[in-house]
């Protein structure tokens, strides 16, 4: 059977490999690069120190730099180094960001001050939670607006079309002068980095309905307000919340600036903290663990969605 | 053979005379009146002028291009005319209303709504409770035979069944006149046939008026009282033409002389003789959608 085929979807077997391997890829090249000796390792571990006097058991240094010692070594006929090949410390090995993902959560934080994991996990959550959902009650109804009545368009859309080629983490300062140094201007920034965005892509998706559908309602006697929340909500329902999915994403490339804005806090705090103590399979677990919270997500809404619009043609 | 072989369509026999004296002798529902249409320099409608009496069927054909759509439009009230005037009972014709129903070709149901909701949109908007609203829809699901669609999402529909959806939702409002704009050009042969049988079946039970765009010569003299033949640039009236087949009509008339020497006529109306020997790319081109277009006629 040809896998590799235009305009043809793949069978449900093929499919589900296809997709398990769009994980496995990565994670393979991950292992490989990891654990067999001969690729990569531009470092040695050293396991003796021999007669070299700075080297210590459990320290990196480059091969180079060991070679030097080595040869120095056999040619002074003084004891001869050990060592085995690796990885710099940032790039752990699977396994060990593995054995992160659940000592990341117990081991107790350095300072009383400093929170746990699960906690740096949750603040970020609600950071993006509320940052997402004041950019939605006002960016929603704001875009519909714009798509539906000419007049709005041109009275929001010029401005927000400026406003959206300003970086939102250009307004930390100002946001942290306004609203203080801990969670308000993180929200700030996500509902800055988002809203501009939502009401444009809202406009555009309310233009999209099907205009032969509006003609429809006024021939049934629909006028202005029952056109817009009897034909126009509903009709780019689906379309709308599919926005709203994408839209989500977005938000969460927003975290990481928005958590450095006032005090560092949230799986930002986490990650720079234990990059500081040289903890790498502590960050790769928190960088996965995002990627896997906002799939969750996604996928939880996608599923919700095919329930929430029965009308919509099934599409495999 | 003599010319008299197939009777003149032009000579009307006493009693096709009398059937469209009394035809016109009826009230006017829906009266155009020195209509012009412009886009820019094109001149879509030029000075449309036509009397549309209480419960007659009025086909309109023409090549295309040559402004049905933009007719239909306007008396629906989706577009203004540049000039002239749309009246319905006297009254001018200004936006769309209710009481001037349209089944457009590409049915355009609401595809959130189930069948019995699209049909009880209509009667929502004028103020029926939901109750009534619901009823009323019941009775025209049953008419319409989807007693047991009535739950059903226009997606889960076949073309033929979501068209007479559309018709029947038109329908609920109790509209004065009907507006149909090429309602069967996208159903396949079978399916288009049931429905024109079908639709007549409806015009003669119920008190309705019909306006119906189409670009099927067959279907313009199967269902119409008067067909109205509109040419191109501009687009303007070039005859009205009164169908002498007896009603009510009947598949079985295909092959009545009546109606092969009024398609005949029509046909020598869109494609005169003398033009097609001249050698116009446009004219062509005409005649080239033309014949594309019937191969999809049910005959």
């Amino acid at each position: 059977m040809q896998l590799i085929a235009v305009n043809r979807k793949l069978d449900r077997g093929p499919r589900r490999a296809v997709t398990l391997a769009s994980f496995a890829l990565p994670v393979l090249i991950w292992a490989l690069v990891s654990y067999v000796p001969f690729l990569w390792h531009p470092q040695v571990e050293i396991t003796q120190s021999g007669s070299v006097s700075y080297f210590s058991e459990g320290l990196l240094v480059d091969r180079e730099v060991f070679d030097r010692e080595y040869d120095k070594a056999l040619e002074n006929e003084t004891a001869l180094p050990e060592g085995k090949p690796a990885n710099p410390v940032y790039l752990p090995a699977p396994h060990e960001v593995a054995t992160a993902f659940v000592t990341a959560f117990t081991t107790e934080p350095k300072r009383r001050s400093e929170s746990w994991l699960h906690e740096s996990l949750w603040s970020s959550i609600q950071v993006i939670f509320w940052g997402f959902v004041l950019s939605s009650i006002i960016g929603i109804p704001l875009g519909i607006l714009a798509g539906t009545y000419d007049f709005f368009s041109r009275l929001f859309e010029p401005f927000i079309e400026f406003f959206r080629y300003l970086p939102a983490p250009a307004f930390g300062a100002l946001a942290v002068a306004v609203l203080g140094i801990y969670q308000a201007p993180k929200i700030a920034i996500i509902f800055i980095g988002t809203f501009f965005q939502q009401v444009l892509v809202v406009a555009n998706t309310t233009r999209k309905l099907d205009p032969s559908l509006l003609e429809a309602a006024q021939t049934l006697g629909a006028k202005n307000k029952s056109m817009l929340f009897r034909v126009v909500v509903p009709g780019i329902l689906p379309d709308l919340y599919r926005d709203v999915r994408i839209l989500l994403g977005w938000a969460w490339t927003y975290l990481i600036v928005a958590e450095l804005i006032g005090t560092s806090s949230g799986i930002t705090w986490f990650i720079t903290q234990q990059a500081r103590y040289k903890n790498f399979d502590n960050v790769f677990a928190a960088i996965i663990m995002i990627g896997i919270l906002g799939l969750t997500i996604d996928l939880i809404l996608a599923w919700l969605g095919r329930r929430l619009f029965p009308w919509q043609k099934e599409t495999k | 053979m003599t010319e008299k072989e197939l009777p003149s369509y032009l000579d009307q026999s006493p009693e096709v005379k009398d059937r469209f004296d009394r035809l016109k002798q009826r009230p006017v529902t829906m009266e155009v009146k020195g209509l012009n249409k412009q886009f820019g320099e094109v001149t879509a409608l030029k000075d449309i002028n036509l009397k549309i009496h209480k419960r007659e069927f009025v086909c309109v054909i023409g090549p295309s291009g040559c402004g049905k759509s933009t007719l239909i439009r306007i008396l629906a009230g989706l577009e203004q005319a540049s000039s002239g005037q749309v009246l319905l009972n006297g009254e001018p014709v200004t936006e769309p209303g209710p009481e001037r129903g349209m089944v457009f070709q590409g049915y355009t149901l609401f595809p959130w709504l189930t069948v019995k909701k699209n049909i009880m949109f209509g009667l929502l908007e004028s103020g029926y409770d939901k109750g009534t609203a619901e009823s009323e829809a019941r009775e025209w699901i049953n008419l319409i035979g989807l007693t047991k669609f009535e739950n059903s999402y226009p997606h889960q529909l076949s073309g033929g069944m979501k068209q007479r959806v559309a018709i029947a939702r038109a329908l609920a409002n109790r509209p004065k006149v009907l507006l149909m704009d090429e309602p069967f050009g996208a159903l396949d042969a079978q399916t288009r046939a049931k429905m024109q049988a079908y639709l007549l079946e409806i015009w003669k039970n119920i008190d309705i008026t019909v306006f119906f765009i189409t670009h099927d010569l067959d279907e313009a003299v199967y269902l119409a009282d008067r067909i109205l033949v509109l040419k191109a640039n501009p687009g303007e009236v070039q005859e009205i033409v009164e169908v002498p087949v007896p009603q009510p009509r009947s598949p079985d008339q295909f092959m009545n002389p009546e109606f092969l020497a009024t398609k005949q006529h029509i046909e020598e109306l869109i494609h005169p003789p003398s033009e097609q020997e001249e050698d116009d790319d446009h004219l062509n081109l005409v005649r080239m959608v033309h014949v594309n277009d019937d191969v999809g006629s049910v005959f």
